[in-house]
């Protein structure tokens, strides 16, 4: 009985498993081959500049296990950012400016998904309008211009090193809250019915619309706070800066194991798959390998991803 | 002399741990009606499933006209000549019945040049052959239900298919088409066609069946001419078990009127001007044809459409349901019709799809509580009866059935005052209908308003305690619990028919 609770609880956690015996491997070919990818300092700054992503992936899981798609998260990104840099650049304290990117956030998100949840549009082509229309919008408004940040908040006006901690604790305490709310809260529930199927979930009493709407501006709210994140890390503001993030953060978690139709899969999924996209290229510069392989082997990484699942699928369907 | 057109023997077909035919024998015929009747999850299905090719046999034998045959694919088996016809007809909605049939019959190519005229001549044969009164260019979306069963049947012939499996055909037919359908059937038969039917209606298999093969557990109880045995046979074979025919206790003591509708009207959907009221504890049996206008009825009830005129009533004060969320609040649960597509989530476990709608009784304060939300799903199990490994095992391995009262067990938890069962117990077998009709019962003794939409004449009288007739959206007669079939469906017919 207890054995064959053990083989269940594996088998829903097999991806999260697979994950995390790949990126064991990684890690101990490098600690074989180049030990040098263990120094402090590089491994710090590594996960600090994933930090971002980080959150940016995980809200981005919420708005997948809907069965909706938001590929505007860079645009809205790079907005967040600007204004961001804006304020910030008015000595408004860190603080308050930290809150004005998340609600900028998730009135974009609310946007989208007002689009999609109000009007019955499909998220795909809603998002890729919201895409352009930010991305083209700040570009007109900036003309390329940079936003040059006061000395006081690149690293919270801490110390570097304490700085890419505070990044790094903040963005894993924010994976913790959904991770932990995805299993205890009834309306992380609901996400779930409602990406697994709308209609029923309707039926049920649910109010699919509502959360559907919902996850965009959860998506744009964690989205500002990654682009705090992210500005703490360099003096200025480049007005381009989260383009492609949509791709990183939807690889991340199709790669987590996030079924891509909706209503599976879980956020440490999303965390593993996030850190194995992100080891291959610094592993890549240890072994020498040319640094254009990367992307290549990320598309590589997703393939077998999304594979994985149909077999999973075709098996438990027979 | 008839020729022993196919015949199975000794299979044996196991999916995991799960043995789903243990060693079935079967034959069919040439110019027969062979039905094939069980319960549930008593393994039709994947018997059908092996003679279509779609599963392959883990042991035993396929002869076909006296040669044996080698592992089957669907496409080999159509060459071969056998064809089934699905409850839910594969046409494509928007072609004409000429296109259906073509691309069906037409050998492939993407560079083929279409043969218009002859497609057209073709599907003119072919539903002429089969006495099917059907215009070739008519769009298959115009269709009724047998008409389009009736274009597949049409598609089978046309590719030379000696064998007919028919998979619960009638189940959403009214009963004059469903006699159109039989007249076909028939047709079918005296042309020297083997036919598998399979359905849960019995009067049904009285009237076409020359044989009948009872299947119990995967195994085959035996075959028996169908006048043999009687209904009360069947049943018992199907069951294993003697079954109090369907002796249901009517403890009906009237209570406070818990739901009232006063000129309910709504354009969007064809209601007109329904009032009726349902009291605590009773059950009130909603009759009619299928596009009546019942489950139109229902699904204002539930917030799924908005009525246009009239007043909702909840324990005696008006009440406006704008969606389902609304309806919950209200006390009003609903069980749809369509349990596969609209009723539970295959992917989730058992527990989850019982405190799905009562989260917020379950969970105040929006913290999922395992241990209340497992107490609530164990007490579904047992109340229900649902034969399941536990709550946590996910609702895509329940049989039909137990899936159904799943949904029920849903609204259950709710704990609604008004009850809105929608087909209750279509696609469910003898059992377990049995079992449900007692669960209806039990629940109006427990105080509940029950209204009960149901197309099975013998279960609306079994069930409720006064039947209301629905025609063409409007309420046409409220007839009391000893009405009989006959005055049930002249009120549904509008008088004249009968």
């Amino acid at each position: 009985m207890k054995a064959s609770k053990t083989i269940k609880n594996a088998s829903r956690f097999s991806r999260e498993i697979t994950l995390g015996i790949g990126l064991l491997i990684i890690l101990a070919t490098l600690a074989v081959v180049a030990p040098g990818f263990y120094q402090a300092q590089p491994l710090l700054s590594l996960l600090t500049r994933e930090a971002p992503s980080l959150i940016v992936a995980c809200g981005m899981a919420w708005v997948i296990i809907c069965r909706q798609i938001d590929i505007s998260v860079g645009s809205q990104f790079g907005l967040c950012s600007v204004c961001a840099g804006l304020l910030a650049g008015m000595h408004w304290p860190i603080a308050l400016v930290g809150i004005c990117a998340m609600a900028l956030g998730a009135l974009l998100g609310w946007v989208n998904g007002f689009l999609v949840a109000g009007l019955r549009l499909p998220s795909i082509v809603v998002t890729l309008a919201t895409m352009v229309t930010l991305r083209e919008g700040l570009r007109w408004k900036r003309q390329g211009e940079f936003v040059t940040l006061p000395d006081t908040v690149q690293w919270f006006g801490f110390s570097q090193q304490q700085g890419q901690v505070t990044i790094i604790v903040v963005s894993l305490l924010v994976l913790i809250i959904l991770a932990v709310t995805a299993r205890h809260l009834s309306l992380a529930r609901d996400i779930y019915a409602v990406g697994s199927d709308a209609e029923a979930a309707r039926l049920a009493g649910i109010p699919a619309l509502r959360i559907t709407c919902f996850v965009f501006v959860l998506l744009g709210a964690l989205t500002g706070l990654a682009a705090i994140l992210n500005m703490a890390q360099a003096p200025q503001v480049d007005p381009k800066t989260g383009t492609g993030l949509e791709l990183k953060a939807i690889a991340a978690v199709v790669v987590g194991g996030v079924s891509i139709s909706g209503g599976r899969g879980s956020l440490w999924g999303v965390f593993l798959g996030l850190l194995l996209l992100a080891c291959i290229s610094p592993a890549l510069t240890h072994l020498h390998v040319e640094a254009y392989w990367e992307r290549a082997i990320h598309g590589g990484i997703i393939l077998i991803a999304v594979a994985g699942d149909r077999f999973k699928q075709g098996k438990e369907n027979s | 002399m008839p020729s022993t057109l196919l015949q199975l023997s000794g299979i044996t077909k196991c999916f995991g741990e799960v043995r789903a035919l243990r060693g079935v024998s079967f034959d069919l015929q040439a110019g027969e009606v062979h039905a094939l009747l069980g319960e549930n999850g008593a393994g039709k299905s994947t018997l059908i499933k092996i003679i279509t090719g779609a599963h392959l046999p883990d042991g035993g034998s396929i002869t076909l006209n006296g040669n044996l045959l080698g592992p089957l694919n669907p496409a080999f088996a159509r060459t071969l000549g056998i064809a089934c016809i699905y409850q839910q007809p594969a046409l494509f909605k928007d072609l004409t019945v000429a296109e259906n049939i073509g691309l069906r019959l037409e050998a492939r190519g993407a560079f083929k040049k279409v043969d218009w005229v002859g497609q057209r001549k073709q599907a003119e044969t072919l539903l002429q052959l089969i006495g099917a009164d059907i215009h070739p260019d008519e769009e298959v979306k115009e269709l009724s239900m047998p008409e389009q069963q009736m274009v597949e049947i049409a598609c089978a012939l046309g590719a030379k298919a000696r064998i007919i499996i028919m998979d619960e055909p009638t189940a959403s037919l009214t009963r004059k088409e469903q006699e159109l359908l039989f007249k076909v059937v028939r047709k079918l038969r005296t042309d020297g066609m083997g036919i598998i039917y399979i359905s849960h209606r019995l009067e049904e298999i009285f009237a076409l069946s020359d044989r009948v093969t009872v299947l119990r557990d995967g195994e085959s109880v035996g075959t028996v001419r169908a006048g043999a045995v009687g209904e009360k046979g069947l049943i018992q074979r199907m069951v294993g078990r003697e079954l109090a025919a369907s002796s249901i206790q009517k403890n009906f003591t009237p209570g406070a009127i818990v739901l009232e509708l006063r000129n309910l009207t709504c354009k969007e959907n064809g209601t007109k001007n329904v009032s009726l009221e349902v009291r605590a504890g009773e059950v009130v049996g909603m009759a009619g044809m299928v596009g009546a206008g019942r489950t139109e009825l229902a699904q204002i009830l539930f917030g799924l459409a908005t009525p246009g005129g009239g007043t909702i009533l909840v324990n005696g004060k008006p009440t406006e349901i704008k969606s389902p969320s609304d309806a919950v609040k209200c006390g009003i649960a609903y069980v749809p019709e369509d349990r596969r597509r609209h009723g539970v989530m295959l992917e989730m476990a058992i527990q989850s799809n019982i405190s799905m709608a009562s989260h917020g009784r379950l969970f105040p304060g929006g913290w999922l509580h395992e241990g209340r939300e497992n107490e609530e799903a164990l007490r579904s199990i047992r109340e229900l009866g649902i034969k399941t490994s536990g709550p946590l095992a996910l609702a895509n391995t329940l049989s039909g059935g137990n899936q159904q009262k799943v949904a029920l067990g849903r609204w259950l938890a709710t704990k609604p005052r008004v009850l809105i069962l929608d087909e209750p117990t279509q696609g469910v077998d003898v059992g377990a209908k049995l079992e449900i009709h007692k669960i209806i019962r039990e629940l109006a003794a427990s105080g509940m308003a029950i209204l009960m939409i149901s197309s099975d004449l013998p279960e609306v009288i079994a069930v409720s305690d006064r039947i209301a007739v629905m025609r063409l959206g409007e309420l046409v007669a409220m007839l009391p619990a000893d009405a009989t079939q006959q005055e049930i469906m002249a009120a549904a017919l509008g008088q004249s028919v009968l």
